[in-house]
């Protein structure tokens, strides 16, 4: 689409607050999010004499370099102060939409992460057994063709036997197309054992999801309810909303086992039982169905209650929607008394009712969804001792979400136009929000519980209006969106396969397994073991790669994943696995490919090693095609670019990939005569269209960077993102900015951008139809059929309204025998950052302690600091206490990931990280216990093979007075590549910046 | 011994919100890595990757937590220097090396002539003093006298740096001085406390207790559900519902 900006509607204000959507309008408001009268600059113009001699103007850098962060997933904006060549200062763009000038703990320590002394210096070829950490320094000349001499083979011959795994790559959708062009199926993020289950539990049940594709609307909630969330997708932004709740006195309500972080600050703290949140929600459900609470007029205009479902058990049909001959969902009207397509404008649903269409009994899907919950076994009182909540608490959360929701209901005064095209004056809210996250996500019926809370927020009417959960384009998508996995045939000799290896499965035929279902992918994605399993399942490549089940590969390709360490289940089995070799000699898994800044535990592990630059040394873009960092009010994008040049012989991975894809002539990364098509990754990012005029950025297209979405590529596509402050943003009209599922001018403006294919309105799908189609399956309908073992398994888990069970290796072990949960939860400091190693950050934690409930652990005789073994059924690990009271007393946790190997990260030997601190991992089994034929399924969710890292259970056993003091397992320290020296005893950084600015 | 001022011409200090404040060291680190290459420069790291990693830091966040009527509640405490009116650690340096500056009140150290006898340190209740091993000499929070006056720095900028990045907003900036600044009135409709008041070092820094949970509107306000009455039960209700009869 051309043109310009839209032009600028001033709209009423519901509270007289300025709000995001407007600040990005007015630029005589005080840029930034900490922009109150008592967060502002004294207003004097020059300091005071005080004659002390203080240098109160020093120089701050030579330069502003604005790029994006990558100590987590969050990706703000920042501003680099760069000073001599050197790095002085990162604060946040205060015009970025993602931070609006904030700044956490690990992007203010960017500098340490920058300076790290793990970097890796040049590319590395393992030259002792693997793990021993012997290599020898080469040259990238050397280096990549070894990698393309060995891709290019596999390639020509059976290139699945390519398995391409990304960890924190932000770049996914080059790797992504990278790996089609291969021709394997065998690709994708570490999506699958981080978030999964709330991308897909969002996206087939709303179109988009909590993660990172919708937010609260934080300028207008009254009551917010946070589910498992420590500190997860996305990190300034729930900080800066909830300092905006707090603000304003809006009710924070947060359902979590430990009361740290986010949810120290709640004003009411529900200290649930690990697991349970599902039944929980299906709870409030039902007091509200039973009060009437709901809202009808929502449930009708914007999603499938008012869908038939046939009625004809035992039949093909049963379960699924009635239909009309052309295909189209059909629901009862009640005016006409007849069924009409439930997207007919004029239809006038029934919700309850059984009717007969075609000869078929049918009942609106509402019926069957309040008739579930209605029932008994989802009272408060029913779930109260389960979850471990009381019965009356429940109750109040649901009295208040009901008082919230339709007592104090908000009106914006904007007019907008639906689907329909019936004009709406204002746009009515109703003031509750959600968000949940890892405490959701990381339980093996995290699928399911995702979706119950979902369906709580659309009966409350609270998703995508003011006051509730708004979706952030490009979402929402059709649910779920339209793409499916590629590759069945799993891949053929020199040739790309025909899509993206990871889309939505809504129907057996998209399944990636054979006639027999056995599966095409390495890790089992979308098999029946794991149908949705949207993400992949990296946490389950190296087991069946090593285990040659479902078929040996010979190259594992990974980026950024710490397999070795903190990424993987049952760490200890994993490396086994990783340096397990055939009787010939010859390594289980052939060949390790590694690419990586730093010298992880993984690292190791490599062949050969591809050394990546720091995330201020390469240009990105953080693209929509990936994962996006839109706002709910308009689509953003933006850029890295290198601040500094590296100081060592290393590349960006993005350009070191296109190199690869034109060494071995893949389609797309060579011109006709064979020549590389891009010089590097800034090039493609300019360059590349995945459709007619469809790039990574979106912004400053065409040939003079006079469109956005669609247009030419812009060879100044770059400057003018670095122009605009590294990021470009697009401000929607004010009467686009809610209901975008079923608003006509946004739906306009999604297709026009290509976020949509057809300007179609998106309905909700509280009863999933592709789920009752496996059910289907498993109960012997359909064309394919369920292999018999895993029959049971699909037909208890793919229900159609959301359930709830006992997450899977809890109820597989002995509840007596291990009494207590085991969690990990991100310190807001540490999460997502790559690499605990920072000097700064590791002096805010550098030991993780088991935190235990002051009387859990008098129970058991256990006090503070003393050593304990965590036995699970699955491993032991070796760890020190901390009692505390802000625990659900049935659990236990740590913090996540600061357990680091001996020699790993830059770490010397002593470092508390390797000697006290402790990784979990070694206590969570990757596979659940055998059950009764036998059969050891993965620890995943059984919808979407999440890894269910929060299932496990344990018991605490007090250590010996010679056991204690130090970690177990720990393992033999790994010794430090070639080049590297021993880490500095002493920084003094900063020193050199004064120096030069003393004006004594 | 060394003279504070009668009577400073602003009183310049922070207002930390601790209902806000989520412990997400933020300030710590922001604040480090400015003051690291700024007025006390370099703000050394000892053992950075070993056992006991020692640095200075300005600003620290500790997490406690306590017993109310209502229960049990976590706080995240973000301490540095309380720019006190009455500053003790100014008043026992032998050298005049720490100071109360008389334009802002703000309490500085002399690096010149810190001679590292932790005088001050040992004098301050409040731990906000940092000793530089490697250097010899004592430092602690500046307030960012090298960001807050910075022509440098556009205007909008020149605020601390831990106020700049607080992600939740939680921190304030201003004259104490001034009972009409925003951060007075901010502090005064909050109920603004001074640590430790009976030591009479008189803080300027103030701390926004957490507000009260139990009487929050909502709480109160919301009525418990009723099952909705007459024939047919929730459907039957939805049925009139749709039909307008009810």
């Amino acid at each position: 689409m051309g043109g310009g900006y839209h032009t600028h509607r001033q709209i009423g204000r519901v509270t007289g607050r300025l709000n995001d959507w407007e600040f990005m309008a007015d630029i005589r408001h005080p840029r930034g999010a900490n922009a109150a009268p008592s967060q502002q600059a004294l207003g004097t113009p020059h300091a005071p004499e005080e004659g002390d001699g203080v240098d109160t103007s020093p120089k701050i850098g030579d330069r502003i370099v604005k790029s994006t962060c990558y100590m987590c997933a969050c990706r703000c904006g920042i501003d680099v102060h760069v000073r001599d060549g050197k790095i002085r200062y990162i604060n946040g763009n205060k015009d970025h939409p993602v931070n609006r000038g904030v700044l956490c703990g690990k992007g203010s320590a960017g500098i340490m992460t920058q300076y790290s002394p793990a970097r890796l210096k040049k590319p590395l070829l393992r030259t002792g057994e693997r793990g021993s950490g012997e290599f020898r320094e080469i040259e990238w000349d050397e280096a990549l063709e070894i990698a393309a001499d060995r891709l290019r083979h596999i390639r020509a011959t059976d290139p699945k036997r390519l398995a391409f795994f990304t960890g924190r790559d932000q770049s996914q959708s080059l790797t992504g197309w990278w790996a089609t062009q291969f021709g394997t199926p065998n690709f994708a993020a570490h999506g699958g054992f981080c978030s999964v289950n709330m991308a897909a539990g969002g996206l087939y049940t709303l179109g988009s999801a909590f993660w990172e594709f919708g937010e609260t609307d934080w300028d207008n909630t009254k009551y917010f309810m946070l589910f498992g969330v420590a500190e997860d997708h996305d990190s300034n932004p729930i900080k800066i909303g909830i300092g905006k709740l707090k603000a304003r006195g809006a009710k924070v309500v947060s359902i979590n086992p430990c009361r740290t972080g986010y949810n120290a600050i709640a004003d009411d703290w529900i200290g649930i039982r690990p697991g349970t949140d599902g039944l929980f929600v299906l709870a409030i459900v039902h007091e509200l169905l039973k009060a009437g609470k709901v809202d009808l007029d929502y449930l009708a205009r914007y999603t499938n209650a008012p869908a038939l479902v046939i009625h004809a058990p035992g039949s093909a049909e049963h379960g699924l929607f009635a239909r009309n001959g052309v295909g189209d969902i059909l629901a009862w009207d009640r005016g006409q008394g007849r069924p009409l397509a439930a997207d007919d404008p004029a239809l006038q649903p029934a919700l309850t009712g059984s009717f007969t269409v075609d000869g078929k009994v049918c009942v609106p899907s509402f019926q069957l969804l309040a008739q579930r919950y209605l029932d008994e076994r989802y009272a408060p009182d029913s779930v109260a001792e389960r979850c471990g909540i009381a019965a009356d608490t429940i109750r109040r959360v649901a009295a208040e979400l009901a008082h919230v929701a339709f007592e104090e209901e908000i009106e914006l005064p904007v007019a907008w136009t639906d689907w329909r095209g019936v004009r709406h004056e204002t746009m009515k809210g109703r003031p509750v929000a959600m968000h949940a996250m890892r405490g959701i996500s990381a339980h093996s019926n995290g699928f399911h519980t995702c979706r119950a809370i979902h369906l709580l927020q659309v009966l409350l009417g609270s998703v995508e209006v003011p006051g509730g959960f708004r979706f952030r384009p490009p979402y929402p998508k059709p649910v779920p969106p339209p793409n499916k996995p590629h590759g069945k045939d799993g891949g053929r000799p020199d040739t790309p396969l025909d899509g993206s290896p990871l889309g939505f499965v809504t129907d057996p035929e998209d399944l990636m397994v054979d006639a027999d279902g056995t599966p095409i992918r390495i890790d089992k994605a979308f098999s029946w073991e794991a149908p949705f399993a949207a993400h992949g399942q990296m946490h389950r490549v190296i087991r069946n790669a090593w285990a040659g089940d479902p078929y040996p590969i010979d190259t594992l390709f990974l980026y950024m994943a710490n397999m070795a360490w903190n990424s993987s289940m049952d760490t200890e089995k994993t490396i086994a696995m990783l340096t397990d070799k055939d009787e010939d000699g010859t390594y289980k898994i052939p060949f390790i490919l590694y690419s990586d800044a730093y010298n992880s535990e993984t690292v190791a592990y490599a062949d050969l090693v591809l050394p990546d630059t720091t995330y201020l040394g390469r240009h990105d873009c953080i693209s929509l095609l990936d994962r996006p960092i839109s706002h709910a009010d308009g689509p953003g994008d933006a850029i890295r670019q290198p601040v500094i040049p590296p100081d060592r012989d290393v590349r960006p991975f993005q350009t070191v990939l296109i190199d690869l894809g034109a060494r071995i002539g893949l389609p797309g990364f060579v011109e006709e005569d064979g020549s590389p098509k891009y010089r590097d990754y800034a090039d493609y990012i300019v360059r590349h269209e995945r459709k007619p005029g469809i790039g990574p950025l979106a912004g400053f297209r065409g040939e003079r960077g006079e469109s956005f979405g669609r247009g030419a590529p812009n060879p100044d596509q770059l400057e003018r993102y670095i122009a605009n402050g590294g990021f470009w943003h697009h401000r929607l009209d004010a009467d686009q900015r809610y209901y975008k599922m079923a608003n006509r001018s946004y739906l306009n403006f999604a297709t026009d951008m290509g976020f949509l294919d057809a300007p179609e309105p998106i309905f909700f799908q509280l009863y999933s139809e592709p789920l009752q189609r496996f059910r289907l399956a498993a109960q012997g309908h359909g064309a394919i059929a369920v292999p018999e073992a895993e029959r049971e398994r699909v037909e208890d888990y793919f229900d159609p309204l959301p359930i709830w069970y006992p997450p899977l290796d809890e109820a597989a072990v002995n509840g007596e025998t291990y009494p207590l949960h085991a969690l990990t939860q991100r310190p807001m400091h540490m999460y997502h950052s790559w690499g605990g190693q920072n000097a700064w950050l590791r002096q805010i934690t550098n030991q993780n302690h088991l935190f235990v409930h002051r009387e859990t652990a008098h129970a058991a005789g256990l006090t503070d600091d003393d050593w304990v073994w965590i036995e699970s059924a699955h491993g032991r690990v070796k760890g020190q206490i901390r009692l505390m009271d802000g625990v659900n007393p049935h659990t236990v946790w740590t913090w996540n990931a600061i357990g680091k190997r001996r020699g790993a990260w830059g770490l010397k030997p002593g470092a508390e990280e390797s000697n006290k601190g402790f990784l979990l991992n070694h206590a969570i089994g990757d596979q659940l216990p055998p059950d009764a034929r036998g059969k050891r399924y993965s620890n995943s969710d059984p919808v979407t093979g999440q890894a269910a890292w929060f299932d496990v259970r344990v018991r605490l056993v007090k250590c010996t007075a010679d056991e204690a003091g130090e970690t177990a397992p720990l393992l033999p320290p790994v010794p430090l590549p070639p080049g590297f020296s021993p880490s500095p005893d002493k920084l003094s950084f900063g020193a050199e910046f004064a120096d030069k600015g003393k004006t004594k | 011994m060394t003279c504070i001022p009668v009577k400073t011409d602003r009183k310049l200090g922070l207002a930390i919100d601790l209902d806000t404040c989520v412990g997400c060291h933020a300030c710590v680190t922001s604040c480090k890595e400015w003051n690291t290459g700024a007025h006390s420069a370099p703000l050394t790291d000892l053992l950075p990757y070993d056992a006991d990693p020692d640095g200075v830091f300005f600003n620290r966040v500790h997490t406690y937590e306590q017993d109310t009527p209502d229960g049990g509640r976590t706080v995240n405490f973000p301490r540095s220097c309380l720019h006190c009116e009455q500053p003790a650690c100014v008043t026992v340096c032998p050298t005049g090396a720490s100071y109360k500056r008389t334009s802002d009140g703000i309490v500085l150290v002399d690096q010149d002539k810190c001679i590292g006898c932790k005088l001050c340190s040992w004098a301050c209740p409040y731990g906000a003093r940092e000793f530089d091993v490697d250097v010899g000499v004592m430092k602690k929070c500046t307030l960012c006298v090298d960001r807050i006056y910075n022509e440098n720095l556009p205007e909008e900028d020149r605020v601390p740096a831990c106020v700049a990045a607080c992600p939740t907003g939680a921190r304030h900036f201003g004259d104490f001085g001034d009972p009409d600044s925003a951060i007075s009135k901010l502090s005064a409709e909050r109920g603004g406390v001074e640590l430790m008041p009976e030591l009479g070092y008189k803080p300027v820094n103030r701390y926004l207790p957490p507000r009260e949970r139990k009487n929050h509107p909502v709480n109160t306000a919301a009525k418990p559900l009723e099952a909705v009455k007459a024939e047919g039960g929730f459907l039957g209700w939805v049925d009139r519902i749709l039909s307008g009869k009810d």
